[in-house]
């Protein structure tokens, strides 16, 4: 893998619960504490999608927040990385035959990277942020 | 006229919600406000409803079990262990000891793990940030140990019907063994660290009270009700398991803190003296671990076989970390359940906000919404309605309003 030759810029996460376990989310905010500490290299999750460059979305997108993982979507500014945390956001996983899915998630919003895992590892959602950020710097050369 | 008035009782209206990524069942909460002061509470679960009990409806029992473990993943084998009790009811399987005893084991050991999550967060709503990454950091700690006794950090998939699918060997007893003591020390700083501090105890103390009588008629389960005083904990009422043959009592407040009052304070220190208890009762455990099978039945087609031609209900009862897990099951002699209904702890729990948060401001909202561990820990958006205009308040904004209230009070 190339790391990219500098880091011109800390990569901002917003996070987007669209129905899941909650397995991802706790994974994720695990992925944010001392041991993996990815803030040593400016990513950190934010607030606000307006403020963020990467949208993690993790759950098989129930019927009820599809319009509403749209709209954080077009909230994000350009250029915009989307990550698909978890097997239930890129297959259905166990919720495959459920009634109330609008999912998976890249039927709903544009996905560019994928983590699979029930929920993925640490370690797993660090390397696919590290997948992201190469993406926004090609993005970035394009523009 | 009317309608005129009414608006001048309550000028705000406050909706939070309903994305809350960290929040197991999302829920849209509205807030009438006047000034700073919360005087009505109301709020919308059920944005994740993913119809698992519909879906559980067309698999088997054993495939079910996989399902029960994503209805939450904090609560890995609560769901599991409760269900697998339900069916195990209706089959009259029967546990081997061994098992029964690894079940309670990882049981102890996932409340150690999410009530650490939860101290931590609940510290990162005060703003103390440091004690939100040491709790976390040994929380880590707790994930390993899990990691290494069923092969996964969350979603653990170790109950099956009759038993469980993993054996714990010597050197993993040893390595228990090893981590009780670490937290036995780390547990000791922290409790220092939450009861001694003043700044935890001005902004817990006396905040988010549910009385005694109110926790009883909403019905709450787990550390709400033990910290308002009610004598109430599964593994003590009616054991399951291996809790008969251990000596677990439910956790009050103490009377060195000033007896139960019901307060946020009161639930951080039931959960704090639970983490205690769950290292004593692991002990116990391992102590007297008996020798044995850890499956009733380990071929799967025969074990489906008896499953099929069950015939009857059951219910499955288990001490969540959030409190009393409940499963009832219907089988009809075929593939498939007829009837599954879960009542999850955080149901129960729910409700109690309201008499929680009335008269409370605006930001104590997060440490009173966290104080029942609804596992509220990342991003959130509010919007504040002003004199018809709408402003976003986002999750940040409300931990800032917390975290610049204890500053206030500091000085």
């Amino acid at each position: 893998m190339k790391i990219p030759t500098s880091f011109n810029r800390s990569l901002w996460v917003f996070h987007l619960n669209t129905g899941s376990c909650n397995g991802c989310e706790i994974e994720i905010v695990a992925t944010i504490t001392p041991r993996y500490d990815p803030e040593r290299f400016g990513i950190r999750l934010v607030g606000s999608p307006k403020h963020a460059d990467v949208l993690l979305v993790t759950g098989p997108v129930t019927k009820k927040m599809a319009p509403r993982v749209r709209r954080v979507f077009e909230q994000v500014p350009d250029p915009k990385v989307v990550m698909c945390i978890g097997t239930c956001g890129q297959s259905g996983g166990v919720f495959y035959d459920s009634y109330n899915l609008d999912g998976p998630i890249d039927q709903v919003i544009p996905v560019d990277v994928y983590v699979p895992g029930c929920p993925p590892r640490p370690e797993a959602i660090v390397f696919g942020v590290v997948k992201a950020l190469q993406k926004l710097e090609r993005l970035e050369a394009e523009q | 006229m009317s309608a005129e008035k009414a608006k001048k009782t309550v000028p705000y209206t406050v909706p939070i919600g309903p994305v809350h990524p960290a929040l197991k069942e999302p829920v849209m909460f509205t807030f009438g406000m006047e000034g700073e002061i919360v005087r009505t509470v109301d709020f919308a679960p059920g944005q994740t409803h993913r119809g698992i009990e519909w879906m559980g409806m067309r698999r088997n029992p054993v495939q079910i079990v996989h399902l029960t473990d994503r209805i939450c993943g904090i609560c890995g084998i609560v769901h599991s262990l409760s269900f697998a009790r339900a069916v195990e009811q209706i089959a009259e399987i029967e546990v081997p000891e061994r098992a029964d005893y690894i079940r309670t084991i990882l049981h102890e050991l996932e409340r150690i793990q999410s009530h650490l999550l939860w101290a931590g967060v609940a510290a990162h709503e005060l703003g103390f940030d440091s004690l939100f990454y040491l709790a976390w950091r040994v929380r880590e700690q707790s994930m390993d140990l899990i990691e290494n006794l069923t092969g996964n950090r969350v979603n653990y998939g170790i109950v099956q019907i009759g038993g469980v699918r993993r054996d714990i060997s010597d050197e993993q007893r040893a390595l228990v063994e090893k981590g009780l003591d670490y937290y036995q020390g780390l547990l000791d700083q922290m409790a220092t660290l939450f009861l001694k501090d003043s700044t935890i105890l001005m902004r817990c103390r006396g905040h988010g009270i549910l009385s005694g009588d109110d926790a009883r008629l909403l019905c709450t389960v787990g550390p709400t009700a033990r910290a308002s005083g009610l004598n109430m904990d599964v593994r003590q009422d009616y054991p399951y398991c291996a809790y008969g043959d251990l000596d677990v009592k439910a956790i009050l407040p103490p009377p060195e803190t000033g007896g139960p009052q019901g307060d946020v304070y009161d639930r951080i220190i039931v959960r704090l003296l639970e983490v205690g208890q769950s290292i004593g009762i692991i002990r116990q455990c391992l102590g007297q671990l008996p020798a044995g099978e850890i499956l009733w039945e380990p071929k799967m087609a025969k074990l489906l076989s008896v499953l099929k031609k069950a015939e009857g209900e059951g219910i499955g009862r288990v001490e969540a970390p959030r409190g009393e897990c409940m499963h009832y099951v219907k089988m009809a002699g075929k593939e498939a359940p007829d009837s599954w209904k879960v009542k999850a702890s955080s149901y129960s729990n729910l409700m109690s906000w309201i008499p929680m948060l009335q008269g409370e401001q605006l930001a104590d909202i997060p440490i009173i919404v966290a104080s029942i561990d609804p596992c509220l820990s990342c991003t959130d958006r509010v919007a504040v309605t002003r004199n018809g205009q709408s402003d976003i308040l986002t999750k940040e904004d409300l931990t800032r309003l917390s975290r610049e209230k204890t500053r206030r009070m500091m000085q």
